[in-house]
């Protein structure tokens, strides 16, 4: 019988089978940030162990960095945490991209940057949207603190295997709609548990013609259905990615050759058997906006807010808390939800294109009066591009700020928070009470949706906007 | 980590499902560069009222819960993000056990526990215990009508011992034959990992060269 591309990554990957019924798998790529890995690190100095392949590691820092300034850390403790990360990797020898340094960014982001990320390929990180790595056809998901532990003195992990699940996109897009409202759509229809033990496999017409940034949209927010991470199969998009530009890290020469055999083979046999399937028809998708406190919490943007007993995979009792802490009445239209923030950028929506087409539709235009947008790129790489196409001037002429890479707003644990009240579109990836600051509104949003919501000042169909450009 | 064999104390319900981890433990906890002192952030934004005062409302603030060391919950317990705070969280705050419900939904399973919580928890631990929907639900209906729980968690046996007023619930849950033996004895994972050394050598020895990047920009 055929194998999964799961199945075959996880197979080229098994170093044994353990006593305990689970097997210690070998991880090609770990990445590190500064809030989930100090006590790994101290946990490695308290039993005198090393880090076994250095070489293989690779930290940046990006939860705790103001964006505003590239040299000064107001809050201790975010200096301290910053500052421990730095010591780690000096004392055992962890290459970082640190603040300052032309390809820090978002640890999601400088990946596929430098061609870290490839198809094929482990990949590990104390942080669960690591699932964003899988749009090369890596097996990549998010690990806790003791795992990095793990990972740092052994360069594996014991795993149970979990079970496949097929995504199935089929139709196309309409202009306007994008990934991030087809990942929206699929953690409405299944829930926010509704992959939980699985990996996506994300595949179809829809998925195959997406850009290689779209399919990172879709790949990270698989852990908000649940799942454990989610793949697409390596194809001809992907190789562009990786060889079109200067990926320092990616193979080349011989090795890249060695490595195509391997990456061309990794697509799911026909005969292969998943667990699960789901099919998710997008021609008719319209944006979609979250509208309560979980990712599963989502209508379309031409719908409306939904009542306690309407939305199949939240309890009532969910719908009227979210309803309240979300300041909102069932009922209403979600185009009549008015906006104090806008924010485009994270680990989700903050790359190259993601900005590009924001940018086309704020371009000569304002924001609305007294609403404030802040636009994060998610690396330093992603920064300096920007500028040289002259996108900063876009934004800022709009009325928007622009600011030095970082996790920023996606949740507040750097200076850049929401007010408690403050509601905010957001192209980010969790909308959970509290996540952007405490008492913040979150709703989850595309690039696009979020640029003319800024210039509307409350939610708009982006698709007529683009009907009349 | 701590064993775990059986644990006896009193009960806490949080009657809510989807109880992510940024409700377990506010972002602002998350800056600490130790493993302790976690307790203070548990719940935080639930617990406390935006002047710093304790939310009344909230159940946990109940003195009837005070000094808990089971919390019952709902589905879904611990999803977000992989934050192993999360676990340090419950567990300084006083807990060494948490139950939660799977539930079948439209003929889909939803899991008691996200999966990266859960697996923090069993390398910390703290047991997890999956609960019947129907269990979950006599559990709720006891504590609205008594003001104290009482719990006994056996391991070996796998039965959860819930009493209060006179009346006795045993149930029996399920648990992966695997974490059973670890929370039993309390192994220290990586050094079991580090025992395979040379099977870890042997394999690094197949890997494809081009695996290992050789940066062209250094
Ligand atoms: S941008 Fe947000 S989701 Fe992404 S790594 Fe940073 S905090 Fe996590």
């Amino acid at each position: 019988m055929g194998k999964t591309l799961f199945e075959k990554i996880w197979d080229a990957h098994v170093v044994g089978e353990l006593e305990d019924g689970t097997v210690l798998l070998y991880i090609d790529r770990h990445l590190v940030h500064e809030v989930t890995s100090p006590q790994a690190f101290e946990g490695l100095r308290l039993a005198g162990r090393k880090v076994r392949r250095p070489d293989l590691t690779f930290a940046t820092m990006d939860h705790n960095v103001p964006t505003d300034n590239r040299t000064r850390i107001e809050d201790p403790v975010s200096r301290a945490q910053v500052e421990a990360l730095e010591e780690n990797c000096r004392d055992f020898g962890v290459p970082l991209f640190g603040l300052g340094d032309p390809n820090q960014g978002i640890v999601h982001m400088i990946g596929p940057e430098l061609g870290i990320t490839l198809p094929g390929t482990t990949i590990v990180c104390g942080d669960s949207h690591t699932s964003t790595h899988g749009a090369f056809g890596a097996l990549a998901f998010g690990i806790g603190t003791s795992e990095v532990e793990h990972v740092l003195a052994t360069q594996t992990l014991r795993q149970k295997k979990p079970g496949t699940m097929l995504v199935e996109f089929t139709g196309r897009l309409q202009r306007g709609v994008t990934s991030k409202d087809m990942v929206l759509k699929l953690i409405r229809t299944i829930g926010t548990a509704g992959g939980t033990g699985h990996v996506f496999e994300y595949a179809g017409e829809a998925v195959r013609r997406l850009t290689m940034e779209e399919r990172m949209t879709i790949c990270n927010m698989s852990i908000e259905a649940g799942a454990r991470a989610g793949l697409i199969a390596p194809d001809e998009s992907t190789l562009a990615y990786i060889t079109g530009a200067l990926r320092p890290y990616a193979p080349r020469g011989k090795e890249l050759e060695e490595a195509l055999a391997w990456w061309k083979s990794l697509p799911s046999d026909k005969d292969a058997k998943f667990d699960r399937r789901i099919t998710i028809d997008v021609s008719d998708l319209p944006p979609q906006v979250s509208w309560g406190t979980n990712p599963g919490m989502v209508v379309d943007v031409t719908g409306r807010v939904p009542s306690p007993g309407e939305t199949p995979n939240n309890s009532p009792a969910d719908v009227e808390r979210a309803l309240e802490y979300m300041g909102l009445k069932a009922g209403t239209p979600i185009r009549d939800i008015k906006l104090d923030t806008v924010f485009l950028g994270s680990c989700t929506n903050a790359r190259i294109e993601d900005l590009r087409r924001a940018a086309a539709i704020m371009k000569g235009r304002k924001i609305a009066r007294g609403l404030r947008m802040l636009v994060v790129p998610g690396s330093e790489q992603v920064r300096l591009q920007a500028e040289k196409e002259g996108l900063d001037r876009i934004f800022r002429d709009a009325g928007a700020e622009w600011r030095f890479a970082g996790c920023s707003m996606c949740l507040g644990m750097n200076p850049d928070q929401l007010a408690p009240g403050e509601r905010c579109a957001s192209t980010s990836n969790r909308n959970f009470e509290g996540r952007q600051g405490k008492g913040g509104r979150t709703h989850l949003v595309s690039p696009e949706t979020a640029a003319a919501a800024a210039l509307a000042g409350h939610f708009v169909d982006v698709r007529e906007i683009m009907k009349g450009a | 980590m701590q064993a775990f064999t059986t644990h006896k104390g009193k009960i806490a319900v949080l009657d809510r499902a989807n109880i992510d981890t940024d409700q377990i433990i506010p972002k602002q906890f998350l800056k600490s560069i130790k493993k302790t002192g976690f307790e203070e952030g548990l719940f935080f934004d639930w617990k406390k009222k935006p002047d710093g005062s304790l939310d009344p409302d909230f159940p946990l603030n109940r003195p009837a819960f005070r000094g808990a060391s089971i919390l019952v919950a709902r589905n879904n317990f611990g999803c977000g993000s992989s934050r192993e705070h999360a676990v340090w969280a419950v567990m300084q705050g006083g807990f060494r056990v948490v139950a939660a419900p799977g539930l079948e939904r439209e003929g889909q399973k939803i899991p008691a526990f996200a999966d990266i919580f859960a697996g923090n928890a069993v390398k910390n631990g703290l047991l997890t215990v999956e609960l019947s929907a129907d269990d979950a639900d006599r559990i709720f209906r006891l504590a609205a009508a008594a003001p104290e729980l009482e719990g006994e968690v056996n391991l070996p046996s796998q039965t959860f011992r819930v009493s209060a007023g006179g009346k006795e619930m045993v149930f029996h849950f399920q648990i992966d034959p695997g974490v059973k033996d670890y929370l039993l004895k309390g192994l220290d994972e990586i050094g079991l990992t580090l025992e395979k050394k040379e099977a870890i050598g042997g394999f690094e020895g197949r890997r494809a060269p081009w695996l290992t990047p050789s940066p062209s920009t250094r």
